[in-house]
């Protein structure tokens, strides 16, 4: 199989990602397209280690999981809280810049 | 001796400190103290003269530096007074005339409780006139310049509450002030050019400025001079300048004051006579004020405006003798001496009859008043003897030598100033025989005024009549005794250097023609007040009368040009200020506001509109990096 396709399959996982992070209002449905973004630039990183024949897209993909990681902790906590405060997590809500 | 000249301005000033700080306690002796300490100036100022007499005629300009004022640099303002023949001739006026009018004050303003101050500002008055005249430097007379501005707005509206005595008094500070300007122009202008504004380096080196810069200099020292000695265009004031008690109104005719601009021009002569165009500006201006001054008194019936009138005409008379250079300088002079004497005692004559006739002013409420003040009677009449040149006494002699320096001038000007000039004597001998005449012959024509006062004309006391009786000797015998030989020409000459003038007519010719004109002017007067009875309500009269009247419109020709002007100036630029200037200023900040009110509806606070930057900005870049590669 082409690894090209690959590249595809990225680039229409990040659109989707992106797409969703515009149009959503939900906090936690924006913040899992902000992870498939990131795991669609994974995707990429991967494919073109494979295609470039070494190993440094693998382990910037690595870098990515670890900060995805660190993300999505601190992320959920500010939406816990705000939940917690306005009983939503519409991020429209969220547009004062305060509580 | 030299020291002496510090005490002759000195003596007056401490008066003025004296009487002005002295507090109530003075007010007992004050008019006293007032005297003496004029009197003491005049005494220092004869002593000087004497001194001054017994040296060579080249030797006589004694000098006295007292301190560096302002030492900064190339800039050396000294207080320094030079004393010579021509600021002798003027302290010996000041001081002595104004020594006879602070007597007559004694006894004109002895129920004046503020007479302790009015002494004070007639001793500082004496002091800037001193100043004035015996400084060595434009600066310091200026300094003296603008005493005298002060002191006469003082006394002017001594009676302020009086609103007409307080406008008067502010017209003439503020028309002075106009003066001013020009005079401070020219010192300016003085240091520019020549780097110093001592007489005796600026009056030597003529030669090295331009004549268009002599001509500038000269004209804004002129416009100082029409200030001061009320010449057209700056005569308004003077008119109403009599709101003044009548000494201060004797005091600015005679000795201060108006006599400056003739000082100023006759000391700056080397100015003038190094550029002809100013000094023709000179005699136009005396020229047409002698007419001016002139046909305004024969209009007046108040007595005092008809002699400030008169006042007008004769510095008209001074300043076109001073235009005409050294063929007139010492004419200017010699008049203004025996001016003073004359209206200094017509003015205290005037003061005495208004002191008779309970403060009425109007000439036509007096009438008769020969037999009730029989000595205020022949001094007012020795000086108007004097002024209307009637031969053998002062007035003759020094005005006879002005018309004939007029026609010598030469050509055509020649012509047309001499005939002005016998002309103002004509229309002198005719408002002086009116004012004689309605006055002190006829009938009399006072009435009981609102509250059924009936005036009881009386001579006044001593203290008024002696001054008048010593002017009136002045008046008789000045202009003889300074025509002896040609003394007074020739006391001056070393100053003011002299020429003869060759006047087409011969001098009898003139002296027949001034002696003609003066009895015409006589007998008109006499034909139209003399032979019938005086109406006690004034004639509607003729058009020049009305215009007359009203001062020949010059407060109506200044309210229309100048106060209207100004207000029309200063409401466009007041509308040019709102719109352009606030416009540009207040149009940035409001598009200013704009724009930001427009870029702040970006900041909205949703996560999604700044996510759509970002993506938007990162498309935007991704673009520019593909498309630059593809280039």
């Amino acid at each position: 199989m082409n690894p090209v396709n690959y590249l595809y399959l990225s680039a229409l996982l990040f659109s989707i990602g992106a797409a969703g992070v515009l149009i959503r209002r939900n906090a936690i449905v924006v913040f899992m397209c902000v992870e498939l973004m990131l795991n669609a630039c994974n995707l990429a990183f991967v494919t073109f280690s494979r295609l470039h024949g070494n190993l440094d897209g693998q382990i910037i993909a690595f870098f990515t999981m670890v900060v995805a990681a660190a993300e999505v902790v601190v992320g959920l906590a500010i939406i816990v809280t705000i939940f917690r405060s306005r009983h939503s997590a519409s991020v429209d809500d969220a547009s004062l810049m305060k509580l | 001796m030299e020291n002496l000249i510090g005490l002759l301005i000195a003596a007056p000033l401490l008066g003025a400190a004296v009487l002005l700080c002295g507090g109530r306690r003075l007010d007992r002796v004050g008019h006293w103290i007032g005297c003496v300490l004029a009197g003491a100036s005049f005494v220092i100022g004869v002593v000087l003269f004497a001194h001054m007499l017994a040296l060579g005629g080249e030797e006589r300009t004694l000098r006295e530096h007292l301190f560096s004022w302002v030492p900064v640099g190339g800039f050396q303002a000294d207080v320094a007074f030079q004393l010579d023949q021509l600021s002798m001739t003027f302290v010996l006026l000041i001081t002595g005339v104004g020594t006879l009018i602070h007597v007559y004050s004694t006894g004109y303003m002895e129920h004046d409780e503020r007479r302790r101050r009015f002494f004070g500002y007639l001793n500082l008055f004496l002091a800037a006139m001193l100043l004035l005249v015996l400084a060595d430097n434009y600066l310091l007379l200026y300094v003296g310049w603008e005493g005298v501005g002060l002191a006469s707005y003082l006394l002017i509206g001594f009676w302020q509450h009086k609103p007409s005595a307080a406008t008067a008094a502010k017209k003439a500070f503020i028309v002075n002030r106009v003066g001013d300007m020009g005079l401070s122009i020219a010192i300016m202008l003085m240091f520019t050019t020549f780097g110093t504004f001592a007489f005796g380096p600026v009056l030597a080196s003529t030669d090295r400025a331009s004549e268009g810069v002599l001509t500038a200099i000269g004209l804004t020292l002129l416009l100082g001079a029409c200030g001061k000695s009320a010449q057209v265009p700056l005569q308004s004031w003077l008119g109403d300048a009599m709101e003044g008690p009548t000494p201060v109104s004797a005091l600015i005719h005679a000795a201060t004051m108006v006599t400056a601009g003739v000082y100023l021009i006759t000391r700056s002569g080397a100015i003038f006579n190094a550029s002809p165009d100013a000094q023709l500006v000179v005699v136009v201006v005396g020229a047409v004020t002698l007419l001016f001054g002139a046909i305004v008194g024969c209009a007046k019936d108040d007595i005092k405006k008809a002699l400030a009138g008169s006042t007008m005409s004769q510095i008209g008379y001074m300043i076109l003798a001073a235009g005409l250079g050294p063929i007139g300088y010492a004419f200017a002079i010699m008049h203004l001496v025996t001016h003073g004497f004359f209206k200094a005692g017509l003015f205290l004559g005037a003061g005495s009859v208004m002191h008779g006739m309970n403060d009425e002013v109007d000439m036509r409420k007096y009438g008769g008043l020969r037999t009730y003040m029989p000595i205020t009677f022949v001094t007012f009449g020795l000086g108007y003897l004097a002024i209307i040149g009637f031969p053998g006494l002062s007035g003759f002699f020094s005005k006879d030598k002005i018309i004939e320096a007029a026609f010598a001038k030469g050509g055509t000007e020649g012509w047309i100033l001499g005939g002005v000039a016998l002309l103002g004597a004509a229309i002198t001998a005719y408002y002086m025989t009116r004012v004689m005449i309605m006055t002190f012959f006829g009938e009399k024509r006072w009435q009981p005024d609102a509250e059924g006062n009936e005036p009881h004309p009386h001579e006044s006391p001593k203290s008024m009549t002696i001054p008048m009786i010593v002017l009136a000797f002045g008046s008789v015998f000045a202009g003889g005794l300074f025509s002896l030989n040609e003394a007074f020409v020739k006391w001056l000459e070393p100053v003011t250097s002299f020429e003869h003038g060759h006047s087409p007519l011969s001098a009898g010719a003139v002296t027949g023609a001034t002696v003609a004109v003066m009895v015409i002017g006589v007998a008109l007067a006499w034909a139209q007040y003399g032979r019938r009875p005086v109406p006690v309500a004034a004639p509607r009269g003729s058009l020049l009368t009305r215009a007359a009247r009203r001062d020949l419109l010059q407060d109506d020709f200044n309210h229309v040009v100048l106060v209207r002007g100004g207000e029309h100036l200063t409401r466009s630029l007041v509308y040019l200020d709102h719109t352009v200037v606030d416009g540009v200023v207040n149009g940035t900040a409001a598009s200013v506001g704009g724009l930001s009110g427009r870029l702040r509806k970006v900041q909205n606070g949703y996560a999604r509109s700044y996510a759509v930057s970002m993506f938007g900005g990162a498309a935007v870049l991704i673009a520019a990096t593909l498309l630059m590669r593809a280039v």
